[in-house]
């Protein structure tokens, strides 16, 4: 599903190197986790797949079922079945939460040459949708993440993926100031969205989540590379020892 | 005195050509509006409020040249909206392309007519408005309108309108001025609501005086024309008795210059006056937004809320005063003035004033000039809205604020798509 290849990037504007070679392979239906300490470069890895500016990739690749994500524009990399759940969600006032949702299901469908979804079918799907994540109707109108608690603002998201029904999800520290049910909910979430061809890479700081989001590979990451990577026992093993030992062994 | 005499001169020039109709209280009222403006002269950029637009094509006595807009097949705005028509082309009444001028609960009554018939109401409303409008600060344009306006509608309304009226204002002629002045009496308890759209000359000076009875209700809304030379300057005088609501929206969508004067006097308690406006240029655009609300009443509210959106070295300018009076207690009074810049070219020049003179009130302003957010922009694209239509969606975001003040919610979908299409054809 996803394949990257020695990834190197930087910033833009200052000569600060952020990733230093990272290699990952996802498979289809596979869910990897990565954990790290901060600064490590978890969550540049996430923006410069998505297609956030201020990067620069200076060597490497990047590929979503083959194609090459680091030519395309964002919305290009939605409609090739990318998705990234954000770790700090943008509010924008102005836009209604409805606006907003509809019009990037029908973008999306538009770019793969699908009809788009009348108001009428789609306001049947996302009132369904929203009432497995405890989203009232009253988040629905409200504009996009404005006012939203953190707990809310991560369910939103939440929604987002499973209208757009992306191949490839991101999930950027999504249990960050959730408390214990907030974050059951949205695990909830996420393992609805999980099939064979459906792949998730969750980036998080604790072991916590991935009680909750079983995942397949663990890789820990740390100053721009991956490097040690197993089983779900990995993660346990970092929240009993910290990243130390880890640390030292590669140094 | 060399500027007096400037200013002097500048004025014979402006008005050498202009006849002004004479007898009748419409004669007196425009005598005395003719003597006001004698003591002013024309503006000049030294004067306080027309540092930020120059007023030189405003005072040069003939219109300067403007060509005309050609919308294609494009529905004209409020076209799917009931409304009653009263069509001026070039600033001329319209007779074929007009509705008859009747309607339950109105009169109306064609300026050009009024002269011969005294019309006791109008007489208490024209060249009043505008005349108590000059203090603190002079509108010499609206005196020069009052004197000389060409046309024009007195409307009184003693009931609930049954339907809108419409004002539409043709651009026919290439080098046509135009002087329109209206007349609105809103009586106790009744309510009214006023469209108007067009550029309706290559220049238009026109002036609108609202005097709203004890809880009469007014909504204006209006849609400035698109042809790109046109050049206006307009004025509303409102005055407000105990309980009335004012409430006025304007979309002005390009035009080199455009000189929007409002002046509203809270003058009972418990009243409550909404302007708002949202304006959008490309290029060669000057819109000037100024605003003066006198709060003397108790308990008034106040709300203006002004956003442009600009492009390609347009400029933008409001300047909006608060003044509350003293013993105007309790008063309410909010100000917003926004501007997007799409580019570096662009420009904002926005001055706000309050002055108050009485101690238990509340007032807000605020003023700021940014660009698109980019964090935004990318969250929409990452959803896989295309840049475009993400940015177009976030500039219809920062206009939303100034749209909701149109009650109407057939009225506010035609703006927003105007908007949409004006956004769309307008690379950004």
């Amino acid at each position: 599903m996803l394949e990257i290849k020695n990834l190197h990037v930087k910033l833009q504007e200052e000569d600060k190197i952020i990733l230093r070679g990272v290699d990952l392979s996802i498979k289809a239906g596979e869910v990897h986790a990565i954990m790290g300490p901060n600064g490590s470069g978890k969550s540049t890895l996430s923006y410069v797949l998505a297609g956030r500016d201020g990067y620069e990739v200076t060597d490497g690749s990047a590929t979503l079922e083959g194609a090459e994500l680091l030519e395309m524009e964002p919305e290009e990399r939605a409609a090739a079945g990318l998705f990234l759940a954000f770790q700090y969600p943008v509010e924008i006032p102005g836009v209604g939460n409805m606006t907003f949702l509809r019009t990037a299901v029908n973008a999306q469908r538009k770019a793969r040459g699908e009809e788009e979804l009348s108001a009428g079918d789609f306001l049947k799907v996302v009132r369904a949708k929203a009432k497995t994540l405890k989203i009232d109707a009253d988040m629905l109108k409200r504009p996009v993440n404005v006012g939203f608690s953190g707990g809310e603002k991560k369910r939103n998201e939440i929604l987002q993926m499973a209208m757009l029904e992306p191949k490839m999800c991101i999930l950027d520290e999504t249990d960050s100031g959730l408390d214990v049910d907030a974050m059951k909910l949205v695990a909830e979430g996420v393992n609805a969205l999980r099939d064979a061809g459906r792949s998730f890479l969750v980036i998080t700081h604790y072991q916590r989540l991935l009680d909750h989001i079983k995942p397949d590979v663990v890789h820990i990451m740390a100053a721009g590379r991956i490097i040690r990577t197993g089983g779900p026992e990995l993660a346990l093993e970092v929240e009993h020892n910290g990243y130390a030992d880890l640390l030292a062994e590669v140094k | 005195m060399a500027l007096a005499q400037a200013k002097a001169d500048a004025l014979a020039a402006r008005i050498a050509g202009l006849s002004l109709p004479q007898g009748g209280w419409l004669g007196a009222a425009r005598a005395d509006a003719l003597a006001r403006l004698s003591t002013m002269g024309l503006p000049g950029k030294r004067d306080e409020y027309w540092r930020y637009t120059d007023p030189s094509s405003l005072n040069q006595p003939e219109a300067p040249h403007a060509a005309l807009f050609d919308a294609g097949d494009e529905a004209p705005i409020f076209d799917a909206i009931a409304r009653l028509k009263i069509v001026f082309t070039d600033g001329v009444f319209d007779a074929g392309a007009s509705d008859p001028l009747t309607l339950a609960g109105v009169e109306i009554i064609r300026l050009a007519d009024a002269g011969a018939t005294d019309i006791h109401w109008a007489r208490e409303i024209y060249g009043v408005l505008e005349a108590r409008g000059q203090t603190p600060v002079q509108r010499p344009f609206a005196a020069l309108n009052t004197a000389f306006a060409t046309d024009g509608v007195l409307v009184r309304v003693t009931g609930r309108a049954a339907l809108p009226i419409s004002l539409i204002y043709n651009h026919a002629s290439e080098s046509s001025d135009a002087m329109l002045h209206h007349c609105i009496k809103v009586e106790a308890g009744a309510e009214l609501t006023v469209l108007e759209n067009g550029p309706g000359a290559a220049r238009l000076t026109k002036v609108l005086e609202v005097d709203l009875a004890e809880g009469a209700t007014f909504h204006h809304i209006r849609a400035q024309g698109r042809d790109h030379q046109r050049r206006a300057c307009t004025h509303v005088f409102a005055r407000l008795a105990r309980n009335a609501l004012f409430k006025s929206f304007t979309l002005t969508a390009n035009g080199r210059l455009t000189r929007n004067d409002a002046v509203i006097e809270l003058l009972g308690d418990d009243a409550a006056a909404h302007v708002a406006g949202a304006a959008v240029g490309d290029g060669d655009f000057h819109h000037d937004d100024t605003v003066f609300i006198t709060h003397a009443g108790q308990r008034c509210e106040s709300r203006q809320v002004f956003k442009k959106v600009l492009m390609n070295g347009a400029v933008g300018v409001f300047q909006g005063k608060i003044l509350v009076k003293q013993g105007a207690q309790k008063t309410d009074g909010y100000q917003i003035s926004q501007s997007l810049l799409l580019d570096g070219d662009s420009q904002f020049l926005a001055k706000p004033e309050l002055e108050i003179y009485a101690d238990d009130v509340k007032c807000s302003h605020g003023s700021t000039s940014g660009a698109i957010d980019d964090v935004a922009l990318f969250y929409l694209q990452s959803r896989g809205v295309p840049k475009r239509a993400a940015q177009s969606l976030l500039v219809l975001a920062f206009l939303a604020e100034a749209i909701a003040e149109v009650a109407d919610e057939a009225i506010a979908e035609d703006i927003r798509s105007r908007l949409e299409g004006w956004l769309a054809r307008h690379e950004h």
